[in-house]
């Protein structure tokens, strides 16, 4: 039903336009100067019928199903009925109009489901009449009110500009709410777990705090020792050092070798298929790292002696750092061809050989953007959860050992929240702060690479 | 005395020709200017002399060019041995963002020509007291070389060219992203310096041609239409296209 009326209401948007230009045609066939081009009075007449029916039904969308509930249940109101009892009965009501309810049908409920499903069908046919009546009249409006010196092109603008900034907004609010949830959940996690235990103890094992009795009184002495996160901290920055010592030299000389040595046409090839390497989905990377990778490395320890367990820091890195290569090797390369031919040209012309003019004078020149490439890089290393979850384990390990299987911030977040969980229950909420630990890691890396890279394009610019 | 003689020089880009049989011969410790229309090939036959047509991939050059009877066209030629003698300086002044004593030092330090800091020093002294530009930056030399006006950095360029001890300087329009003061500035300085270098410059201003060359090469289309002393080109020409192009009926 709302798919129709949407449809129709497109339809006559396009013909609001229709009109709208034709009649600016007309003006104009009368030798009339016209004030804008016709095209902007038929986008003027389309507004102003996209307006009133925007309005009409978010405020639908808002305020049905509100009045719908109180008129149903004003039928229930002093009979001693609870507050949560109205909503279930409420619940129920809705479930058995749609045919869903399978529990003991009572008079009072079915009436009830009637007269919500004539409710229902009122506002769904008063909608569509106060939609249509308000678009027509405000689009007659407007068409009446074109003349040849109406202004339509200020307010065509003005309505793009208006959608423009919305849909920032939209995205800008959707972050902050995001950080919000987190800021507000994290202080309530911390209300039960002292910062201090969070930020330095040693043990993490939340599964400490899943297998309490639910009827046990909340006692925050029972937590101690269970959410120290040293050890992932440390479990995440290890993995993500070894991803990039494995990312970096290799996506530097990777490069290196395609801004400056590589010939056009092995450029033409080599960038896109490195970049295809960035498009492998993690969970794929994950899975080579937990079946491939792990079990070489512990049979390759194994025959050289060495206790290898099968699922390690090592592998878990080393995958994420190959993960982590066509980041580095197309941001530098990038970075290294921006540097101007003339500086190029400048060094060639004193004598420099290649490598003399790649070390001296271009590596410096793009240091700035490398470091930057490189800092981005290290933000992935350090957000990324499926490789670990899959290759290094879960458990949070204090080592390290590169052989031994250690366990990051994102796999314990992971961890926590997969399976049953309650809101405003500790463990659920170590989650969050977990979450924002990483958010503020990762956004502070981040900031220092914009930085690092804006102060390189003033540079040349 | 004949410092550079080109012999029946044929450049392509691609396939395109851009110079047709050019041969002109270059006096020693005196100025040289290439004049021309823009794409006559000027430039390009600058860029034959040190060789830095091999930057560009698609770029050949046939025909000999004898630096002091050696054909640098020659396999045997060690382009890093050449560019130390002939050294350039840009059109668009191009220092490093490096400091302006690194920008100097940059070429002795990579042919191994200092010994000693001390050495070094002097080196970027004396570059910078012939490139005229001593005594505006003594105080500042371990500051950005990117950091002066374009004068300066076009004069920094200069001394970094001239930190090698190059006999032949290429000049690629110096001037043209100067003010008048800056230009009449590295003017002086090019006379100063052609006691010591033999000096090619590439200019689009036939002023400044006249004011600092002894000979004149003008370009057309690819070919060097006439060649000599520069008194007989702007005065006398033989060529009735170089007549039009110096009195400004075309170009």
């Amino acid at each position: 039903m709302n798919l129709i009326l949407f449809t129709f209401i497109v339809l006559l948007g396009f013909t609001s336009y229709y009109f709208g230009r034709k009649k600016a045609y007309t003006i104009q066939s009368t030798k009339k100067r016209l004030t804008a081009l016709p095209q902007f009075y038929g986008y003027y007449l389309a507004i102003w019928c996209a307006i009133p029916a925007f309005i009409i039904f978010s405020l639908w969308a808002i305020f049905e199903p509100t009045i719908v509930k109180l008129l149903i249940l004003s039928d229930y109101s002093n009979q001693g009925y609870l507050d949560d009892e109205l909503n279930l009965i409420y619940e129920k009501t809705k479930a058995l109009s749609r045919g869903q309810f399978t529990g003991e049908i009572t008079p009072f409920i079915e009436a009830s489901a009637e007269k919500y499903l004539s409710l229902r069908s009122i506002a769904q046919s008063s909608k569509v009449v106060i939609v249509l009546s308000a678009i027509i009249a405000s689009v007659a409006y407007a068409y009446k009110r074109i003349s040849s010196n109406s202004r339509t092109r200020e307010p065509v603008e003005k309505f793009l500009n208006a959608v423009l900034f919305t849909a920032s907004l939209a995205a800008i609010l959707t972050t902050v709410g995001i950080v919000f949830s987190l800021i507000f959940q994290t202080i309530d996690f911390f209300k039960v777990i002292p910062l201090f235990d969070f930020v330095f103890g040693t043990h993490w094992y939340p599964a400490k705090a899943f297998v309490r009795d639910s009827s046990e009184a909340l006692d925050p002495t029972m937590y101690s020792d269970t959410f120290g996160a040293v050890p992932i901290f440390a479990g995440t920055f290890f993995i993500a050092f070894i991803a990039m010592c494995v990312a970096i030299p290799i996506g530097l000389m990777s490069g290196i070798y395609l801004a400056e040595y590589a010939s056009t046409k092995v450029r033409q090839y080599a960038k896109p298929l490195i970049e295809i390497l960035a498009g492998i989905p993690t969970v794929v990377y994950g899975f080579f790292a937990a079946l491939t990778v792990g079990p070489f490395l512990k049979e390759l320890g194994t025959s050289m002696g060495l206790e290898v367990s099968a699922e390690s820091a090592l592998a878990a890195g080393g995958v994420m750092g190959i993960m982590i290569i066509p980041f580095i090797s197309s941001l530098s390369d990038d970075v290294i061809t921006s540097v101007p031919q003339s500086l190029r040209d400048g060094s060639y012309a004193m004598g420099a050989t290649k490598s003399e003019t790649i070390k001296r004078v271009i590596f410096p020149a793009a240091l700035p953007g490398i470091v930057g490439s490189i800092l981005l890089g290290v933000s992935r290393a350090i957000g990324e959860t499926m490789i670990v979850v899959m290759a290094s384990g879960l458990a949070a390990n204090l080592t390290l050992n590169p052989l031994e299987s250690t366990s990051t911030i994102t796999a314990q977040i992971v961890v926590i929240l997969i399976g049953d969980q309650a809101f405003g229950d500790p463990k659920t909420q170590a989650a969050f702060a977990l979450g924002m630990s990483l958010f503020l890691v990762t956004l502070c890396l981040n900031i220092v690479a914009l930085r690092v890279v804006k102060k390189y394009r003033e540079k040349y610019e | 005395m004949i410092k550079i003689k080109a012999k029946d020089v044929d450049v392509f880009y691609g396939k395109k020709q851009a110079l047709y049989n050019i041969s002109l011969d270059i006096e020693e410790n005196q100025v040289t200017a290439l004049i021309g229309p823009s794409g006559c090939g000027k430039s390009t036959f600058l860029r034959c002399l040190n060789r830095m047509n091999d930057v560009i991939d698609i770029c050949s050059v046939k025909g000999e060019i004898l630096i002091n009877d050696f054909n640098i066209n020659d396999k045997s030629c060690d382009v890093v041995r050449l560019r130390e003698k002939i050294g350039m300086v840009f059109q668009k002044p191009n220092p490093f963002p490096k400091t302006l004593y690194e920008n100097v030092s940059y070429g002795p330090t990579i042919h191994g020509m200092a010994q000693s800091k001390q050495e070094m020093d002097e080196i970027v002294e004396t570059s910078l007291k012939k490139a005229a530009l001593w005594e505006e930056v003594k105080d500042r030399l371990h500051e950005p070389g990117t950091g002066l006006s374009g004068g300066q950095q076009q004069r920094l360029c200069i001394a970094r060219a001239i930190s090698v001890r190059p006999e032949v300087i290429l000049m690629d329009e110096p001037c043209s992203a100067l003010d008048p003061i800056a230009t009449a500035q590295i003017e002086e300085l090019i006379d100063e310096l052609k006691k010591e270098h033999t000096i090619i410059i590439v200019t689009h201003s036939m002023a400044q041609a006249a004011r600092v060359s002894q000979n004149t090469g003008f370009f057309h289309l690819g070919q060097l239409i006439e060649h000599g002393s520069t008194d007989k080109i702007f005065k006398n020409p033989d060529n009735k296209k170089t007549q039009d192009y110096i009195t400004g009926r075309f170009g």
